[in-house]
This record gives structure tokens, sequence and C-alpha cells, in this order.
């Protein structure tokens, strides 16, 4: 287990080391402090459009980063050739796998802690109510998505030739998810056999991270999401990083690292 | 030959600002982007109409509170409620039924994923009616000649938000951009009337309203017939407050040519005939 905090600490040092964070947030502040200082029809106490738009722009930042950062991770350790005296350490594939897994995921954290850290203040100095609870909630949701996505970046990253492949298909494939994810059965229902069945099959086998999107719960102040239902959002995401690392590390595993 | 770089950059630059003095004035009329008086109009030229519409569709998400149909919901292609709203319709329960367009869970992810989207209708209310302000202020900027938008903003800010002085400014802005319009004059007739109480400009603004819409090709007419009809029926309830019968009861016997219950606008004015007849006429006094 130590082995794989040092992976991950590793990782993590690596984040606020680059600027992407630092862009991306200054970016999100910039365009959300831009839009407060707008005055429409003078009044003041408007909010919810500073919430809707600095909530979007904090989920493309921080699919941003937890993509970016964790494609370029095994490609980057191969074309350097660090792998190879990481894993003479010796840590084992799987070590590698779950430490670039925890780096990111926790980096994302921390990114996305201060992301929401800005967005409380901001609208909290507007409204002057602070709901706590349900910033939470959806800061860990989005957290546990990112889990999922995370994990599956990993595992293209180890498939796909080149990081940018893997950030190219992974945003379309998320992206799709969260547009569509909850409209397929009703697509699928209205198309010829055999895409019917095909598009069924996607939507009853595709992890559904559009659950995980509580913005509007934020945006139009409908309170927390039940705490069952919670607890159970959070299991789903973990059985699929799980699945995710798995396929990585059998992938992984079985990877000539040399050529 | 050799040429120094710094002697050839303070050339390039000197032939750029001969350039820039030359071209500058032409150059103003090969495009009209930056005569649009709007950022809109200047970074996307006629291009943001396309947008204007989306916008009011978020004004209209926001006053459901994010309870709205996406495009692969099955919903009857309704007004927007925005817009029958600042029409004075009341929601009846067959409306509600209507817009219920998730209906029953297709299967158990539908079901689940429901915990994590808003399923309940609800409307905004108590003074949160303002949070849809400022989508329709976009959509005014990119699109000004569309008339819901100036309507229903000023609809909003004069009932529920209190702010008349708001909505007049905005219905002007309206009116600036579509001179020729009598919804937007019947909008503003009801602040002078309903709101500042100031007959006078009501009856004004209204009477414009009406001779508006008899410029009107008979094609756009039948298009504003109900406006019309709105005009002329708040101008015979003015002038019936007024004590002037006459007048109200021609504005009605106008409103009957296109109102789909004649006979109902009838009884007002057999009413109105009646009042008439037991006036007393005002008979001046000798001055000596």
């Amino acid at each position: 287990m130590n082995k794989i905090f040092a992976l991950a600490g590793v990782v993590i040092k690596e984040l606020y080391r680059r600027k992407d964070f630092y862009v991306l947030f200054v970016l999100t502040a910039l365009l959300t402090l831009a839009a407060a200082a707008m005055n429409f029809f003078h009044d003041d106490k408007i909010v919810r459009y500073v919430k809707d738009i600095c909530l979007l722009l904090i989920w493309v930042s921080a699919l941003l980063v937890a993509i970016v950062t964790t494609a370029r991770q095994i490609p980057a350790e191969r074309e350097a050739r660090t792998i190879f005296p990481l894993l003479a350490k010796p840590v084992s594939r799987g070590q590698v796998i779950a430490g670039k897994f925890l780096g990111c995921w926790l980096a994302t954290g921390v990114a996305l802690f201060v992301f929401y850290f800005f967005f409380a203040i901001i609208t909290g100095s507007r409204e002057q109510i602070w709901p706590l609870m349900v910033y939470l909630q959806a800061l860990w949701m989005q957290w546990a998505m990112l889990a999922v996505v995370i994990a599956m970046v990993l595992l293209g990253s180890i498939y796909f030739a080149a990081p940018s492949s893997t950030i190219t298909i992974c945003f379309i494939v998320v992206a799709g998810i969260l547009g569509l994810g909850t409209h397929l059965h009703t697509v699928a229902l209205q198309q010829p056999e055999p895409m019917q069945t095909v598009l069924t099959l996607v939507y009853y086998l595709m992890p559904h991270l559009e659950w995980y999107d509580l913005r509007d719960f934020v945006v139009y102040d409908m309170g927390l999401v039940s705490w069952p239902a919670f607890v159970l959002a959070t299991l789903y995401a973990a059985v699929w990083t799980g699945i995710f690392l798995l396929l990585a590390w059998f992938g992984f595993r079985r990877k000539n690292l040399t050529t | 030959m050799k040429l120094s770089p710094l002697l050839a950059l303070v050339a390039l630059l000197a032939l750029a600002f001969t350039l820039a003095t030359g071209l500058a004035s032409r150059a103003d009329r090969w495009s009209r982007r930056d005569q649009s008086g709007n950022l809109f109009g200047m970074l996307f030229g006629d291009g943001r109409k396309l947008f204007a519409n989306q916008f009011f569709t978020m004004a209209d998400v926001y006053f459901h509170s994010g309870y709205y149909p996406s495009v692969f919901d099955q919903k009857s292609a309704a007004e927007k409620e925005i817009i029958s709203a600042s029409h004075g319709k009341k929601e009846t329960e067959d409306d509600e039924k209507n817009e219920d367009f998730l209906g029953k869970p297709k299967d158990w992810i539908d079901a689940f994923g429901r915990h994590f989207r808003i399923t309940q209708h609800t409307h905004l209310e108590n003074h949160t009616e303002r949070e849809i302000l400022p989508w329709l202020r976009l959509a005014a900027d990119l699109d000004p000649q569309k008339i819901e938008t100036f309507t229903v903003g000023a609809f909003f800010l004069r009932e529920h938000l209190n702010r008349p002085d708001q909505a007049e400014a905005f219905l002007r802005e309206g009116l600036r951009n579509n001179p020729a319009n009598c919804e937007i004059l019947f909008e503003l007739g009801r602040i002078y009337h309903e709101s500042n109480h100031d007959r006078a400009r009501a009856r004004n603004v209204w009477e414009l309203g009406v001779k508006k819409f008899l410029a009107l090709t008979p094609e756009q007419m039948k298009d504003d017939k109900l406006i019309f009809e709105e005009l002329v029926v708040n101008l015979a309830h003015l002038e019936e407050e007024a004590g002037n019968y006459g007048p109200a009861i021609n504005w009605l016997h106008a409103a009957q040519t296109v109102s789909p219950n004649p006979a109902g606008l009838q009884t007002q004015i057999d009413d109105l005939q009646k009042k008439l007849t037991a006036q007393v006429p005002v008979v001046p006094a000798k001055l000596y």
C-alpha cells in the first residue's frame, strides 16, 4: 500500500507543478466574476445564472484536468523510459495502475475542492445562504463520477497509441454518456432492428455518468438527493471504477513496454 | 545588398500605417457588424438570432425550476409557459397533466436516475421570477425583433417584481427596435393603466396600437387579431371607467369584428347602452 501511495504522491506533485489546473481555475474565476458583475434590470439579487455558468465551467475544467492528466501518465513513463526503473523497485504492474489511479483521483479531488470553495464563496456572497451539504453532495458525486472517468482513461491509455487519441476518444465517450445517457433507451425504441437491440444493450451496459450531475439541484435550490440513492450511486461508481481498473491491469500486465 | 532588420521593421511599420490610413474609411463600408450597437451583433452578425430562441427557452426552463422536457422527451409543441402566463392564462389541471412529460419510469435505470433529476413541476414565485430576467435580456440583445422577449420580460417585471419603471424601459427599447408593433404598445398601455393609473397615456398608447394594427396588410392583421381584440376591449373598459359610455360602445363594436364570442360582447354593449341612456345630460348653468 505504501508503494501505491508513493506513486500517487508523485502524480499529485506533477499536477501542481504543471500549469493546466492554474490556467483552468483562473479562466473559470474570471468568467464567473465577469458574469457576476453583469447587471440585469438593476437587480442585484439575481444569482442562478451565475451558479449555472460557474458549475458548467467547473464540470468542463474538472473533466479536462482528470482526462488530460490521466491520459499522459503511462505513455509519459514509457516514453521517458522511467517505467523500467519503476518496475525494478520492485513495484508490480498492478501497483503502478493503482498508484496512478489514486494519484490522478486525489489530484482531481484537490482541484475540485478548490473550484467548489470558490463557487461557495461567490454564490454565498450574493445569496447570503450557505447550503454546504448540497455543495458537498454535488462535489462528492462529481468526484465519484471522475473516479470512473479516470479509470476509463487509464484503460484507454494502455490500449490507444497516443495520449491525444485517448483524450479525444474519452472526451467523446464521456460527453456522449452525459448528454445522451438518460435518453438512449428512448432513442433505441424508435430505431429499427438490429439497431434497437444494439442501443438497448449499450444503454444497460454503459456506466451511467449522468446520474452524478447534480448541477440542477444546486442551481434551482432543490435540496439534497435522498441518502440511500446517494450511497447506491457511490457504490455503482466504485463498481465501474473497479471494472475499468481490472481491465487496465489485465491489459498492462501483458503489455510489451519496450516497443 | 544587406538590409538592416531594424530598417526593414521600420519600413514595414510605415507601410502598414500608410495602408491603414488609406483603407480605414473604405473598410467601414465592407462590414456593418460594428454598427450593430451591441457586442453580440459585432461578434455574430445576423447569426446571433439563432441563439436568441435558445436563451428565451432558457428563461422558460428557469421558470419551471429545471423541470423541462429535452429534445428526446415526447411533448406536444405547446406555447411556452412564460408566454401564456404573460397573457394572463392560469394553468388548469389538464395543463399540469400535459406537462408531466416524464411519465412512468421505463426501466430500473430510468427509475433510479430520477433520484438525481428534478421531477417536480414547480414554477418560480415570490419574487424568484427575477431569475428568468438575464436570459430574456440576452435574448433581447441577440434578437431585438423577437417581440415576446419584450412583452414577457415587461410582464414579469411589472406583475411579479413590481418594477413598472424597468418594464417601461424594456418595452421602450422593444418599441425602438419594432416601431410598428401593436403588441408592445398594448403592454406599454397596461403599465400606464394598471401600474401608473395614468388613463390619458394609456388611452394614447392603445389608440396608437389600434392605428398601427389598421395600417397592417390583411395577412398581418390575421396574425394580430387577438392583440387587436385585447387593445379595443381594454380601451372600452378604460372609457367605461372614465364614464365615456359612447366611445366604450364604439370600441366594443370594433372588438365584435374579430372576437370569437361576439354575443358576449353584445351583452356588455347592452349594459353600456342602458348606462348611457340613464346618464343625466350635463346642462351648462346660465351665466347670467
